[in-house]
């Protein structure tokens, strides 16, 4: 086994783990009465300053693994720890990029920003000056005063991503937050991403679809099983060097070799979802 | 160099400002279209009434003509009614309307949001609130007059609960629409209770709400003229009570035109109150 195959071992450090998943099942009970389950018998261990994305087919409970770190709704078994401490109710360290919209349509771009801060007590004139310098940051310098509507898609995704930052979260929820931006633009944001989490000691729990980005940014990579009742299939740890270029990173022969590891599992995966799809549809 | 930028960036510039002359034109050509076809309209309407009616074609007595009805408001105006000056009429009506406008809006609001946010409320109230709001409220008029008698409070009381229900049924819908991820992330954020309802769900409803404002002016007005119909007096429904009583038919269409004329300012101010609590709607680039 190479190094790069290894699964992940939880570290042995005496310091708990930032998020700790133990045991962890959810269940959604469908408007028929039987009962989905949607995850079965999770543990994941995520530490501080760790930048881990998730992958899996669609439907696989990605998004659902998300909302129970964040604290929006409990695990029907396991207990979610953040930092050693058992969370109830909403998680106050963590920040989120929703995969839908993160914006309030009726705030302007600044309020928008700056919201976060202005929850948290700050007064109006020096929360306006540090959301400033994130929408700086974002790049959009000349767009304090317009509310959402008036932005593309794409910037839209900037504000959100400005408002998690701003409040300087100790874990960043991110839910998809490029998908649907074009290749350029994602890669400059990617980067900018990889450029501010470097900076902080963020842990970063990413989902994406895309095995590349997911490879491209992590520092570990966690595949999970066609739903229902979905595992963790894989813990892959991602060695490649750092600071990273997201664009050109591809290119190297040791990121194919990983991506070609983790694509057969996946692989696997998604053809399992598409057929349970087909047979619950016919 | 300097001078190839210039040649090209001036004439660009200029285009640009000659195509938002031309974009403002055009908006003004709309409007005067759009205002001379309601003007022609109103034109041919009491012109064809007025026709019909001096011509004898149509019964004047029952239909009355415009010409008419105009001169009747502007006697009112000046020798006073049967039951006293004009403006005084028109006072009585007007703050009654505002009065229940009020009352049933703010009343409307918190009931709204209180059953809106709290899921055991609206399960154990609902039931009832569907049940008063299926009665017709124009019966309870008249007990409202037994109650409070002749004078203002049972005209406020008709108004408020036709209101009420309009403003109540919005302010509901308009909580329980809140998008559910703006929830989680103000929460995330750090959003307490009451910076919750003021960040995300008061605006947010606020989109329902004012548009219900619309209607139940509309709705405080019917209250109050009815009110006023079967038993008061003063008031423009009294004054159109004892017209219809007096077999005056222009009287009863001198309160009616009256009527319609506050509705419409009525309206017009509550677009203007939309226009400014919700202006991330209209603002477009
Ligand atoms: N509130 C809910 N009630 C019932 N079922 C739910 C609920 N939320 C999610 N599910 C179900 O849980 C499963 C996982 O949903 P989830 O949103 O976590 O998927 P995902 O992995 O994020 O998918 P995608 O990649 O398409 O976003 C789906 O089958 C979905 O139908
Ligand atoms: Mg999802």
């Amino acid at each position: 086994m190479s190094a790069l195959e290894t699964v992940y071992q939880a570290n042995t450090q005496t310091e708990p783990a930032m998020i700790e998943l133990k045991g962890i099942s959810k269940e959604f009970v469908k408007p028929s009465g039987d009962v989905h389950s949607v995850l079965q018998g999770i543990n994941l261990q995520i530490p501080k300053g760790e930048f881990v994305s998730i992958v899996g087919p669609t439907g696989c409970g990605k998004s659902t693994t998300l909302s129970l770190i964040a604290g929006f709704e409990p695990p029907t078994q396991g207990k979610v720890y953040i930092s050693g401490q058992k969370l109830e109710g909403t998680n106050q360290r963590a920040a989120c990029v929703f995969q839908t919209e993160n914006a309030f349509p009726w705030k302007t771009v600044m309020d928008n920003v700056s919201l976060g801060l202005r929850l948290r007590g700050k007064n109006k004139a020096e929360a306006n000056d540090e959301a400033r310098k994130w929408i700086a940051r974002v790049g959009l310098k000349d767009f304090e005063g317009h509310y959402p509507s008036q932005l593309s898609g794409g910037m839209r995704k900037r504000v959100a991503l400005a408002q998690c930052l701003i409040v300087q979260p100790e874990i960043l929820l991110m839910d998809e937050p490029f998908s649907a931006l074009d290749v350029h633009t994602r890669h400059l944001m990617e980067d900018e991403l990889l450029r501010i989490w470097e900076e902080t000691s963020a842990s970063v729990f990413f989902i994406t679809h895309d095995l590349e980005e997911a490879i491209a940014l992590s520092d570990r990579v966690i595949v999970l099983t066609a739903g229902p009742g979905a595992r963790v299939k894989g813990d892959y740890r991602i060695d490649l060097p750092r600071p990273r270029n997201v664009a050109e990173i591809s290119f190297d022969p040791a990121f194919m070799r990983i991506h070609q590891q983790i694509w057969q599992d996946l692989r696997d995966e998604v053809i399992i979802s598409y057929e349970n799809a087909n047979k619950f549809s016919s | 160099m300097k001078m190839q930028i210039n040649s090209v960036v001036s004439p660009a510039s200029r285009e640009v400002v000659s195509r938002k002359a031309e974009l403002k034109r055009e908006a003004l050509k709309l409007r005067a279209r759009n205002l001379s076809l309601q003007l022609a309209v109103f034109v041919v309407l009491t012109g064809s009434w007025q026709f019909l009616s001096s011509n004898k074609i149509i019964d004047p007595f029952f239909f009355s003509s415009p010409f008419d009805i105009v001169k009747h408001i502007w006697t009112w105006a000046v020798n006073g009614t049967t039951a006293g000056p004009l403006w005084l009429q028109f006072w009585v009506t007007f703050e009654e309307t505002i009065l229940s406008f009020i009352l049933g809006g703010v009343f409307g609001i918190i009931f709204g949001y209180a059953l809106g946010v709290n899921e055991l409320l609206s399960v154990i109230l609902g039931p009832y609130i569907k049940m008063i709001n299926a009665i017709p409220r124009v019966v309870l008029v008249p007990i409202f007059i037994l109650w409070f008698g002749l004078g203002m409070p049972s005209k406020v009381a008709s108004g408020l609960v036709l209101t009420f229900f309009i403003v109540f049924f919005n302010a509901f819908q308009g909580v329980r629409e809140v998008d559910r991820n703006l929830v989680n992330n103000a929460r995330l954020l750090g959003a307490s209770k009451g910076q919750l309802a003021r960040h995300v769900i008061i605006p947010s409803a606020l989109t329902w709400i004012l548009s219900s404002l619309h209607s139940s002016f509309g709705f405080a007005l019917i209250g109050a003229v009815v009110g006023e119909f079967i038993g008061a007096t003063h008031g423009l429904g009294y004054l159109i009570a004892q017209s219809q009583g007096a077999f005056d038919t222009t009287g009863v269409f001198a309160g009616m035109l009256i009527l319609s004329v506050t509705a419409l300012i009525a309206d017009w101010g509550v677009s203007k109150l939309e226009k400014r609590f919700i202006a991330w709607r209209y603002v477009r680039k």
